[in-house]
């Protein structure tokens, strides 16, 4: 007990002084280190003589310290702004501490790695399902979107005709977007022969992968439009002054421009996705929603945790990767003088 | 040559150029001048069809402008925007090589005419070309925005206030750079500006606008002596008419016979430099010499003859 209270408090000395960064950030590591060591040694202790169903789950002071700690690294991190490559650096490090510790057994004993033992095929099929629905709704829209910016970009009229739209399909409530998904491919899957051969009825992947697509349309599309508006117009102007056509102008000026933004369109569909993907369970679309909906019909909290843990986790990460990309295509470097 | 023909553009109805003609001669500069919103860009723009003129038609050497493809039509002509117009994502030396990476230049030619063009604009290549215009002062911008234009050696060029944002010193090295650069290539440029006196210094011909019409062109001269209207003799400036004709006239033309006491002057400079010298020195003569060998003189009273314009 007593060194992993030890490192807890001193973890929390260091991360809350406001001089040292670098400081804050070795106390909000250390930290986490001590709790994550005394849930390890609590959670066995805990379970001697408490018989064959006995469960151990951290409690909300487990949680709240982990808050804490998670928020004293994000403002460390935010202080000392490593440069993109220090923070993939620094990604790939926590992933792999993180990957460890949940090989080497240390937190076996907790209820939810239990839960993760018992389901381990159905949690692997779970990951892929989500991250297909995810990456693969994004790739969709994003086929369909970027030329469609692309095009609204250059037609002012199709662009007032077309956004409303798009931005009427994003306010939909989720749950209501993937009702309506029901009725209407399930009706394609029995009106249209073949359909249901590859897989399109009411409930499933495919409405569920239909509805991520048409919430990430407004954001691809307005960010691609956003993105090759935010060229100068002088630039534009000297670009067909000099004689570049069309095409020459997207490619060589108005696409380089505008790259972060339209990553960044990439990325808010990507963490929205990666989100909204757990409600798919709800009719069946697989993914971890499945696990969060068993939870919730049984009152197993430790199984909405097995869905939402890694959810939160996923999406974490794509932000993180996305933000170093977004910054990666800047066209302009930072430091002018 | 470029002939420009009853042109005219029409914005909901209202002529921002209203059926202007006029013909420019090729290796010669053309200045346009008006005040703000008479029409001077949008002219310049119909010449490579960056505006479309709403009726009226462009010739270059013969060939009307509505005949060729338009990009085909501007990688011949250089243009420098009003206000630079730069590729913030390249860098100085990608901005200045665009046209010639357009025309399929090799590398080596690009590279090389890119330091040449950053030598002449007294920008140190080392120092600039890896620079984002970002980087640099706005006069620098400016001149990267010149180079630009010239980079493919394009016979016409068309430059929109170039020099605009240059402080008196820099812009006045500059005219002289556009001279030189000019005559040594016989580039045919027409130039809008603001300023009469940029006008006067550097058109071979000067156009005067007012309110979307060619209200005068022709030589600094005639546009000192004779202004078409009250307009061209307001933006001549009133009371400075004597000293603008002064400043077109080198004292070679009125040079004469005889010697006078002080310091000589060169027989380029102008009749209004040589009247500064003499009120300054208190001198009513003064040495001219042509490459160092003495031509003779020049005295007040020749000069107050020549300012005299109108009888
Ligand atoms: N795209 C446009 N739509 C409507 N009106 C325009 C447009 N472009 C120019 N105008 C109008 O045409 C007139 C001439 O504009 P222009 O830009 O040619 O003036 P300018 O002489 O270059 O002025 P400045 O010295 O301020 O640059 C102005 O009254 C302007 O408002
Ligand atoms: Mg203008």
């Amino acid at each position: 007990m007593v060194p992993g209270m030890v490192a807890l408090a001193a973890g929390l000395v260091l991360g809350l002084q406001l001089a040292w960064p670098w400081l804050r950030l070795a106390g909000a590591a250390l930290g986490l280190a001590g709790l994550v060591w005394l849930v390890s040694q609590g959670a066995p202790a805990l379970l001697v003589g408490a018989g064959d169903y006995a469960r151990v789950s951290p409690g909300a002071g487990f949680w709240c310290l982990l808050v804490v700690l998670a928020l004293l690294m994000a403002d460390a991190l935010s202080n000392l702004s490593p440069g993109p490559f220090t923070r993939a650096g620094l990604l790939a490090v926590v992933l792999a501490l993180l990957a460890l510790l949940l090989q080497s057994g240390v937190l076996s004993d907790l209820s939810i790695m239990q839960e993760y033992a018992s389901r381990q095929d159905a949690f692997r099929d779970a990951t892929l399902r989500h991250l297909g629905l995810a990456f693969g709704s994004l790739a969709t829209a994003a086929a369909i979107g970027l030329p469609l910016g692309i095009v609204c970009h250059r037609r002012a009229g199709l662009r007032r005709a077309l956004l409303p739209i798009l931005s009427f399909m994003q306010t939909i409530p989720s749950l209501a977007m993937f009702g309506i998904m029901i009725p209407l491919l399930g009706w394609v899957g029995d009106a249209v022969p073949g359909a249901k051969a590859i897989g399109i009825a009411g409930i499933g992947f495919a409405p569920a992968f239909l509805a991520l697509v048409l919430y990430s349309l407004l954001p691809v599309v307005a960010n691609m439009i956003a993105g090759l508006q935010s060229t100068p117009p002088a630039a534009r102007e000297a670009a067909r002054g000099m004689g570049m056509t069309e095409w020459q102008r997207l490619i060589r000026v108005e696409l380089p421009l505008g790259l972060p933004v339209i990553l960044a369109g990439l990325r808010i569909v990507l963490v929205q996705n990666i989100g909204l993907a757990v409600i798919a369970g709800l009719i069946g679309g697989g993914g971890f929603g499945t696990f969060v909906f068993q939870g919730l019909n049984q009152t197993a909290t430790d199984l909405i945790l097995l869905g939402a843990l890694p959810t939160v986790a996923l999406a974490l990460v794509s932000a993180i990767v996305m933000d170093i990309l977004v910054e990666l295509t800047r066209p302009i470097p930072e430091h002018t003088p | 040559m470029i002939e420009i023909e009853q042109i005219t553009k029409l914005y909901d109805g209202l002529p921002a150029v209203d059926s202007v003609s006029m013909t420019v001669d090729t290796a010669t500069i053309t200045v346009i001048v008006g005040t703000s919103g008479s029409g001077k860009t949008t002219l310049l723009r119909m010449i490579n069809r960056l505006v479309e003129p709403s009726s009226g038609e462009v010739r270059i050497n013969g060939t009307p402008t509505g005949t060729l493809a338009k990009h085909v039509l501007r990688r011949r002509i250089g243009y420098a925007i009003q206000g630079h117009g730069l590729f913030p994502h390249y860098t100085v030396a990608r901005n200045i090589a665009a046209v010639p990476e357009l025309l399929g230049w090799p590398k080596e030619k690009i590279n090389a005419r890119v330091d040449e063009l950053l030598d002449l604009f007294s920008m140190e290549p080392e120092q600039f070309r890896d620079r984002y215009p970002a980087e640099l002062s706005g006069g620098q911008q400016q001149r990267v925005g010149v180079a630009r234009a010239l980079a493919s050696r394009p016979d016409l060029l068309l430059m929109d206030e170039p020099f605009g944002a240059l402080d008196p010193i820099i812009r006045a090295r500059a005219q002289e750079d556009l001279r030189r650069i000019q005559q040594a290539l016989g580039s045919t440029i027409m130039l809008v500006t603001h300023d009469m006196e940029e006008a006067m210094h550097l058109g071979d011909r000067v156009a005067v606008m007012d309110e979307g019409r060619l209200v005068q062109h022709g030589t600094p001269a005639e546009i000192v002596l004779r202004p078409a209207t009250d307009f061209v003799a307001e933006m001549v400036g009133g009371v400075e008419r004597p000293l603008r004709l002064l400043s077109l006239i080198p004292v070679s033309e009125i040079v004469e016979e005889g010697s006078a006491e002080g310091d000589a002057l060169a027989a380029d400079t102008s009749l209004r430099d040589a009247l500064s010298t003499c009120l300054w020195s208190g001198r009513d003569a003064v040495p001219v010499v042509q490459d160092g060998v003495p031509m003779g003189r020049v005295t007040l009273d020749a000069i107050r003859a020549q300012a005299k314009g109108q009888r």
